[in-house]
């Protein structure tokens, strides 16, 4: 079977990303000051040393996206580094049924952790309390529960963040251009994230009264729709000064039909951060200036936080004795300027 | 559509009926202008006037033209193999994971070495290939082709997404690329839907005047008269599913040409799309009959409403709806009309 080196070029990125981020942290603690200190620098922190050994079961959407596929690989390479970490996990599916099925064979498995990222979170609530009242405590990762009581800690990306980030981008390129329009390529519509990241750049284009959002046409997240929606809004507005598309996957045929509409006169801020995303914003010969991260490290994250949690141990760098039980990644905006610091987390 | 789908099965059974058939082929005008192909025309006109009217700029220049049979190229292709599979009694619902895996396989690193041709022969093939085992698995598995087609549809969007590995494929090959710039445009048409019309013509050509295209007409209408008629209904069968394959692989190539990058999601709902475009052209559902310019009109009709739609900067539920809407419409104005179960 053809297959592309895709795998291992990814693995290597990803492995020299985890190196270095467990490296950075080694250099952090090291430095820790032998005063006196207050009881909270007693706590116990999660670090790179052994500890007591923790299975984290791992349950996820099926990876049939670019974004999704690194969030495996990102859970499953920061597994591997931890050799008192053993990974149990089940094949991504996002049919809500199966995905129950799989969680209460993993309950059933009694795994110390589970790492849960939810097709649909609001279906999976009753699993994820499920888990809890058996004493496993939940890592819910990106799409919340509609309970606070169905995780211990949830870690995921800023929707709005990142619509608000991207509009204050484009707001501050064309805050000097009078009567200046925009246009949106939404992602999935029936997702509440895609309303989310609407709201977020709504809500910043407020700040700028000159600029005018004059169309929004939603795709699937997909290059085939990403292509098809696009030209259609190309064909629809023959003039406009800023473009933001929520999703790189969908921006690689979003940018074909840009390419062969023969268009260039407007900037273009894509989402997510892949890495075909930050390449053309290194090499600047497109449209695409920036994208607004969504960054899939966040799995890695996740499994972090579930070993500190099998280990009762709070996290590095901060006071308490416990995890959050919330964390929310900023969605930073990657520009030529900065791009070099972001592309080793660029997914393919 | 319950209706005329059993009179036409009930009629089909005496030979008179399939002689009568093969009588009507033979002196068969080159346009049936039917009131079901008059119907979708006129369904088509009013669109092109609504477009025309809510946004006159736009929707009537060259370039929203060639845009609108270039998004109507892909699915056509998928279509015209489709009206086939369904004149002949029969369903293909691996149409969309069919294109999915022929577009992803083609465009892997190891076959964008070969440039231009090794993608369109890997496309074509890997068409081919999957339409083999559905028609091998139909025509002599005696499996039903709801159910095959349905093991294709999984097996191969599978099989795309373990070659990809979820990730996008983007074609590095300038030569692909290249065909779909309007550089490469013959006397303003895209040379994509070049290869639509071509195909159209190849598919009417072959439905309306070939012993091919009687023969699937026969399968269709009875399959157990067409048996003792001497026609190798398994044969003719195979060559079916294998012409929807074959469908599949151009329109995958054309899809790589056009969103320049092969994805496992390529192609998705495409079978829903085929399926009801067929049918509100005036294909019917349970066989017998079939018209090519038909399903190329109704594929017409839901790429012009999605393109008004866009360009009045409609919601995509709202586009869904008026999807709904139109399949019901087609389908009862086309009951209603004289010829409704002929």
């Amino acid at each position: 079977m053809a297959r592309t080196p895709n795998t291992s070029r990814r693995a290597l990125l990803f492995g020299t990303a985890a190196v270095s981020a467990g490296a950075l942290l080694t250099a952090c603690t090291s430095n820790e000051t032998k005063d006196q200190e207050p009881a909270a620098e007693n706590a116990p922190v999660a670090d790179d040393k052994p500890g007591k050994q923790v299975t984290i079961g791992f349950a996820g959407p099926q990876a049939d996206h670019g974004w999704l596929n690194a969030i495996n690989d990102n859970a499953k390479s920061r597994a591997k580094k931890y050799s008192d970490v053993t990974l149990e996990i089940t094949e991504g599916s996002n049919d809500t049924a199966q995905q129950i099925g799989q969680i209460q064979t993993l309950i059933n498995k009694k795994v110390d952790v589970l790492v849960i990222l939810p097709a649909d979170g609001k279906a999976l609530t009753q699993v994820g309390l499920q888990a809890m009242r058996a004493g496993i405590p939940v890592v819910n990762l990106d799409r919340v529960f509609a309970s606070p009581q169905a995780y211990r800690c949830w870690i995921g990306g800023d929707n709005y963040g990142m619509g608000l980030n991207a509009g204050h981008y484009i707001g501050e390129q064309l805050k000097d251009k009078k009567n200046a329009k925009v246009v949106e390529l939404a992602g999935l519509d029936n997702l509440e994230l895609t309303q989310q990241r609407t709201k977020g750049f709504d809500d910043a284009l407020k700040n700028y009264p000159n600029i005018k959002k004059v169309a929004r046409q939603a795709a699937d997240f997909t290059v085939e729709s990403g292509q098809a929606k696009m030209a259609q809004l190309l064909q629809a507005q023959s003039k406009f000064d800023a473009l933001w598309n929520h999703d790189d996957d969908q921006g690689v045929g979003a940018l074909r039909a840009i390419d062969q509409a023969g268009r260039d006169d407007f900037l273009m801020v894509g989402g997510a951060g892949a890495k075909s995303a930050m390449d053309a914003i290194k090499a600047g010969d497109s449209v695409l200036k920036a994208t607004v991260l969504y960054p899939p490290t966040m799995a890695a994250s996740a499994i972090d936080l579930a070993r500190a949690l099998g280990q009762g141990k709070g996290v590095g760098g901060l006071a308490e004795f416990e995890i959050p039980s919330s964390l929310t990644l900023y969605s930073a905006v990657v520009t030529k300027d900065n791009v070099d610091q972001y592309l080793p987390t660029g997914f393919i | 559509m319950t209706q005329p789908a059993t009179r036409a099965q009930q009629e089909a059974p005496t030979p008179a009926a399939k002689s009568a058939g093969e009588r009507d082929s033979s002196r068969r005008p080159w346009l049936r202008w039917d009131v079901r192909t008059l119907s979708l025309l006129g369904v088509l006109a009013v669109l092109v006037a609504v477009g025309g009217i809510t946004a006159p700029d736009e929707f009537l220049a060259t370039s929203n033209l060639q845009l609108v049979l270039t998004q109507a190229s892909v699915i056509g292709v998928v279509t015209v193999g489709m009206t086939f599979v369904i004149t002949s009694g029969g369903i293909d619902l691996s149409v969309g994971a069919m294109v999915a895996l022929a577009s992803v396989w083609a465009t892997t690193v190891a076959t964008q070495e070969f440039g231009f041709a090794g993608i369109l022969f890997t496309a074509v093939i890997v068409g081919v290939g999957c339409g083999l085992v559905n028609g091998l698995l139909i025509a002599y598995g005696r499996m039903v082709p709801f159910i095959a087609t349905l093991a294709m549809l999984a097996s191969a969007r599978g099989l795309a997404l373990q070659i990809t590995d979820g990730s996008t494929q983007v074609v590095s090959v300038k030569s692909v690329l290249d065909l779909g710039s309007r550089d490469s445009y013959v006397l303003g048409v895209p040379p994509l839907v070049l290869i639509f019309a071509a195909v159209t013509v190849i598919g009417w050509l072959l439905l309306n005047r070939t012993t091919f295209g009687r023969r699937t007409v026969a399968v269709g209408g009875n399959a157990e008269a067409a048996r003792l008629a001497g026609i190798d209904v398994r044969r003719q069968r195979l060559y079916l599913y294998l012409l929807s394959g074959l469908c599949c692989g151009i329109a995958a190539f054309m899809l790589i040409v056009l969103a320049g990058s092969g994805q496992n999601t390529n192609g998705n709902l495409y079978e829903l799309d085929a399926i009801a475009a067929a049918i509100i052209g005036g294909t019917l559902l349970s066989g017998g009959r079939g018209t090519i310019v038909g399903s190329v009109l109704g594929v017409l009709v839901f790429t012009t409403i999605t393109n008004i739609f866009a360009l009045n900067n409609l919601e995509t539920a709202v586009q869904q709806i008026a999807k709904g809407a139109i399949i019901v419409a087609a389908v009862l104005v086309q009951r209603r009309s004289p010829h409704g179960d002929s």
